[in-house]
């Protein structure tokens, strides 16, 4: 049976060729597409993975209203029993919870130089949960918050300020006020357009600089807070549990203020499924073409097929003989070239990689990049053949039916 | 072997058009029939019927005691390819098969192995002196050459009849000749020929002889072709 669809495609080489063509381009477009399209989503997904998109910072604040006997204007407080009651209010949208504990302005100085910055107590799991980037040293560890060590992280600002650069920093000591800690690691600037807050471990700043257990922010690492709907949702089941614990009006707008890192998230999330949506659906439709002109090219074969048809019906074959022979005829026109389209899409994202995959940007101390890796999976790859290989179904299927349908002695009598 | 009962054909092209008025025919297996009248009395019309490639509006058909009506065309195809061999006026060869694959291929829609098909073709083009033709393709064949191809493919699956629709139509007279000995020679080996034509030369090479007119059979003529051999060449 194949013999006899190649014998017939090669008796019609320029219109094969052309027809196969539009296939090719078809594909090839839509590989092209995803490929730079992918370019820009992986640009992105980079550049927001330097971010902690999956942050909710919760500050106690101050009611509006007055409230179970209490009157407006009251400070709330936050302390160590708000941390695991915070878990528990959405264990299914929390992930973990740490407590921060501020200290206000100090004065850090060493022997030649001083400058005025402010400290935070934290715990460790804090330089993950705020993705902070260490240039040199380490991070505050467990041991520090178990012995409240006297020990810092500071910022790139500072430690060039004091030391110099960096790497010079970390072992130095640096008087704060009147006590001398000492610099175990430095955190880069990046992000932070010259912030200079520096942190200690969280026990040691409750027990140097705080009158009271009190915690001054809870950092929150969440997940699934993908859309606004969820986003707000967790905001009101959030603000319930505090009201219950620190008995303000549920709906007071000012007790507790939850600021959720990045609220556009979930936008994002949304253009970037737009921008695939239109780069799959233009991909599609310019293949869509190609296969209309397979299935137009097929229906003028029938025709010319016609007296043929009437012969092989009369010698003996059955309708689905000529059914199967018409569309695999089209299957393999399409499979064919679209493949040729597939291959020659891919190679032509690679070349985009090797030439661009690596476009970046500088915006004050940070790199974004603006179109990273722009290639496509091999799955979509995949998934693209297949396509292929429906499209050249349907687009033989019309004009298939046609040759079944004639009958006989009409297909013998056609010249 | 081929049993016709007040079988009616209209057909409705515009105006309808009724071609075939109440056939009653019966063909014995060995026969040797050609069916004779002029443009537009039917005889086409019969053959088409006969060889299920058309269907007909009233009466019965049975071909080898299988009444054939209202067939699926998947039926229909099988039955044409194993009860009935078909030769055409215009040779129907398709263009770009050689004389091998035209031959071979009512076998392909039998499901016979390329091996095997082109094995018995080579067989049959070889018995009709055309091995050395073998693959070459329809369009380097003499009008002769091309119908004793065409003749091979017929009698590949070894069918029941053969019908012939003006098997001479295109041909010149000396090749006419050979050709409706062929199908004399077929006859003699067994096989039920049916030939439609409108030349009487072609008509008294047969033994009987069905007269059309109309839609209606005029008479039935038997004939003695060995008798009317000696002035076959000349009433053609």
């Amino acid at each position: 049976m194949f013999q006899e669809i190649f014998t017939h495609l090669f008796q019609n080489k320029l219109r094969t060729a052309l027809t196969g063509l539009s296939v090719s381009v078809g594909i090839f477009l839509l590989i092209f597409l995803l490929g730079a399209g992918n370019g820009l989503i992986h640009a992105f997904e980079n550049n927001m993975s330097m971010f902690a998109v999956d942050a909710v910072r919760i500050y106690p604040g101050q009611t509006s209203k007055p409230f179970d006997g209490l009157k407006e204007w009251r400070f709330i407080n936050f302390d160590q029993n708000d941390i695991a009651s915070t878990q528990r209010a959405l264990p299914q949208h929390i992930s973990e919870v740490t407590p921060i504990t501020e200290t206000g302005q100090h004065e850090l100085a060493n022997d030649a130089h001083s400058l005025s910055a402010s400290l935070e107590g934290v715990y460790p799991q804090y330089v993950n949960m705020e993705k902070i980037l260490l240039l040199a040293g380490r991070f505050i560890n467990r041991a520090d918050v178990r012995e409240s060590r006297k020990t810092m992280v500071i910022t790139q600002t500072v430690a060039e300020e004091l030391f110099g650069e960096a790497d010079k920093a970390v072992g130095q000591l640096v008087r704060v006020d009147s006590l001398v800690f000492r610099v175990v690691g430095v955190r880069s600037t990046r992000g932070d357009f010259g912030e200079t807050t520096s942190y200690i471990p969280f026990t040691t700043a409750q027990t140097v600089y705080q009158k009271a257990p009190y915690v001054n922010r809870l950092l929150l690492r969440t997940v699934g807070l993908d859309t606004k709907e969820a986003t707000e949702r967790f905001d009101a089941t959030m603000r319930r549990s505090f009201a219950a614990r620190h008995r303000f009006a549920p709906d007071d707008p000012t007790a507790v203020w939850i600021n959720k890192a990045s609220s556009g998230s979930e936008e994002q999330g949304k253009a970037m499924s737009l921008l695939r949506i239109g780069l799959w659906t233009i991909g599609l439709l310019t293949l869509l073409s190609g296969v209309v002109s397979i299935s137009n090219i097929m229906l003028i074969t029938v025709k010319e097929r016609t007296h043929e048809f009437g012969i092989r019906k009369a010698l003996g074959a059955r309708p689905w003989s000529i059914l199967r022979s018409v569309l695999a005829e089209s299957v393999i026109i399409t499979a064919f070239f679209g493949y040729i389209g597939l291959v020659a899409g891919v190679v032509a994202t690679e070349w985009m990689n090797r030439r661009s995959g690596e476009m970046v940007m500088e915006i004050a101390d940070m790199k974004f990049y603006t179109f990273l890796d722009p290639t496509v999976d091999l799955h979509i790859a995949l998934g693209a053949l297949g396509v292929l290989i429906v499209s050249g179904l349907v687009a033989g299927f019309f004009p298939a039916r046609k040759a079944v349908r004639v009958k006989p002695i009409e297909a013998l009598n056609t010249k | 072997m081929i049993h016709l009962e007040n079988i009616h054909k209209t057909y409705h092209a515009g105006q309808p058009l009724h071609v075939l008025k109440g056939i009653d025919l019966d063909i014995e297996e060995g026969d040797f029939v050609s069916i004779m009248g002029a443009s537009g009395s039917g005889k086409s019309t019969l053959l088409n019927i006969l060889g299920i490639l058309d269907h007909y509006d009233e009466g019965t058909y049975r071909l080898g005691g299988t009444l054939i009506k209202n067939l699926s065309e998947s039926r229909a195809a099988d039955y044409r390819n194993r009860m009935i061999g078909f030769i055409f006026q215009s040779f129907n060869l398709i263009g770009y098969k050689n004389a091998l694959e035209n031959v071979a291929l009512p076998l392909f829609y039998q499901g016979v192995s390329r091996r095997k098909r082109n094995a018995l073709a080579m067989e049959q083009l070889e018995r009709l002196g055309l091995k050395d033709r073998a693959h070459h393709l329809p369009n380097e064949l003499s009008g002769g050459q091309k119908q004793r191809v065409a003749i091979a493919r017929s009698i590949i699956t070894n069918p029941q009849i053969l019908l012939a629709d003006e098997p001479t139509g295109a041909l010149d007279s000396t090749t006419s000749g050979e050709v409706m000995q062929l199908l004399a020679d077929l006859n003699a080996e067994g096989r039920t020929i049916i030939v439609v034509t409108h030349e009487r030369g072609v008509a008294y090479r047969t033994k009987k002889i069905v007269h059309l007119k109309d839609g209606l059979i005029e008479h039935i003529e038997i004939n003695d072709p060995a008798a009317n051999r000696p002035f076959g060449e000349l009433m053609k």
